[in-house]
């Protein structure tokens, strides 16, 4: 599947502009962002292009380590698309943007998150790290207000006082998380990116996402795992 | 080493705050000292062909950059970030009332003239919130503003001009026709503003 790398137009900057000020774009808006572009811009416009559109960028942001990455949510099964850096750096965007030591919270919280059986760690365990960290201890009121701007910047997402990782954090980390926490970060089994929130099988441990769960067995009478064909005991949502 | 410097470019810009050639050489160039010239101007051309963005050196004597946007800012568009557009609203007012008095003013006559949009600087603003931090700190700092010193006043008052990013970023006659737009008249209505845009 290769793509002639064709000219960057005002319309493939525009667009590039405006998805890394965003942070994350779903994808209904990058469809509607598309068309804004190439009318504003007076460039060929196809709706059906976006991919292409979207690749020709790509073929220039690959010499500078970056790349426009879709992902899919977790929550709702639809797609999102993120500028993400490449190169091995951990945690680079987020770096200028926080102090030393609420990049160990994040951190900390990361490891909670991932370790996790659900994907989710609690307000109260993550308050808790707060009082531990080597950097500085950090009160309980100072976490709060610093997990709040970690929502608001969409690196974390807040159900019911339990945090998990943001659509966002995910497109951009897959790579770091995949590498850091290789014996414990799970693949899912149909779609085969990392998956933070997850259903696992009870025989054999294998998880899956969520809307994948249900794309999956949307078809079945009687759900059964796909690895180990045992009977798949989660609720399918 | 390029990709390094645009990568860090893009990510100090994005609060709007100017780069120096310091923390280049310390964070990208490192031991490439040598080659900084054909390391800066690479990156800016990296940065115009690839996002649309200008590398510009405001500062010769300090050597410090902004990026500005080379892509005409579109009707209705999407970049409303943390009260952006509404920020950018208020400046390009301040920026208009500027331009219209002669290039500079005197603080009390800005926020005099603010007075009449109900923004005052002692009290806080439903959206701009601390309004006297936005345009003193904020604006200037993002070079939108220039503040200076009047000499002999007490107590000190200070002038308000352009700042290089405002003058980069928009142009007189841009500023004049939003003017005019407002005004519901012709923007020739104004004979030496008008000849001074270069309209």
């Amino acid at each position: 599947n290769t793509v002639m790398a064709a000219q960057m137009t005002n319309a493939h900057r525009r667009f590039l502009q405006v998805l890394m000020s965003n942070g994350i774009t779903e994808g209904s808006e990058a469809r509607k962002l598309h068309q804004h572009c190439c009318e504003t811009d007076k460039v060929y416009y196809a709706h059906d292009k976006l991919d292409d559109f979207i690749s020709t960028i790509n073929s220039h942001l690959q010499p500078l380590f970056m790349q426009i990455r879709k992902g899919i949510s977790e929550d709702d099964g639809r797609a999102y698309y993120a500028v993400v850096n490449l190169a091995e750096t951990e945690v680079t965007k987020m770096a200028s943007d926080y102090s030393e030591i609420e990049l160990e919270l994040f951190r900390k919280t990361m490891d909670l998150i991932i370790l996790s059986e659900n994907g989710f760690a609690s307000s109260t365990d993550i308050l808790n790290l707060a009082d531990q960290l080597k950097t500085k201890k950090m009160k309980k009121k100072e976490a709060e207000q610093v997990l709040k701007v970690f929502v608001e910047d969409k690196w974390l997402s807040e159900k019911n006082g339990e945090y998990t990782l943001h659509t966002r954090c995910i497109i951009e980390m897959e790579q770091y998380i995949l590498s850091n926490y290789q014996d414990v970060a799970r693949k899912c089994n149909i779609c085969h990116s990392l998956a933070i929130q997850s259903q696992v099988c009870e025989s054999c441990g294998i998880g899956m996402h969520l809307p994948c769960v249900r794309k999956y067995f949307r078809a079945q009478t009687e759900p059964r795992c796909p690895k180990c064909n045992e009977f798949w005991s989660c609720d399918i949502p | 080493q390029v990709s390094e410097l645009v990568q860090f470019l893009l990510v100090k810009d994005q609060k709007k705050i100017p780069i120096k050639r310091a923390d280049i050489l310390k964070n990208v160039i490192r031991e490439y000292r040598d080659a900084y010239s054909e390391i800066v101007n690479k990156a800016g051309r990296t940065l115009q062909e690839v996002f649309g963005l200008q590398l510009v050196e405001i500062d010769t004597k300090r050597h410090t950059y902004i990026l500005i946007n080379n892509l005409r800012r579109a009707e209705g568009e999407y970049l409303c970030r943390d009260k952006e557009k509404e920020k950018m609203g208020l400046l390009l007012v301040i920026l208009s009332f500027i331009f219209m008095k002669g290039n500079s003013v005197k603080d009390s006559a800005l926020w005099e003239f603010l007075h009449l949009l109900r923004v005052y600087p002692g009290k806080q603003h439903r959206v701009f919130g601390d309004v006297r931090k936005l345009v003193m700190e904020e604006f200037v700092r993002q070079k939108y503003l220039e503040t200076t010193p009047i000499p002999l006043t007490d107590p000190p008052e200070f002038k308000y001009q352009w700042g290089p990013r405002a003058e980069k970023e928009t142009s007189k006659k841009d500023v004049l026709t939003f003017v005019a737009k407002i005004q519901g008249k012709d923007p020739t209505f104004w004979a030496s503003q008008y000849s001074e845009a270069g309209a």
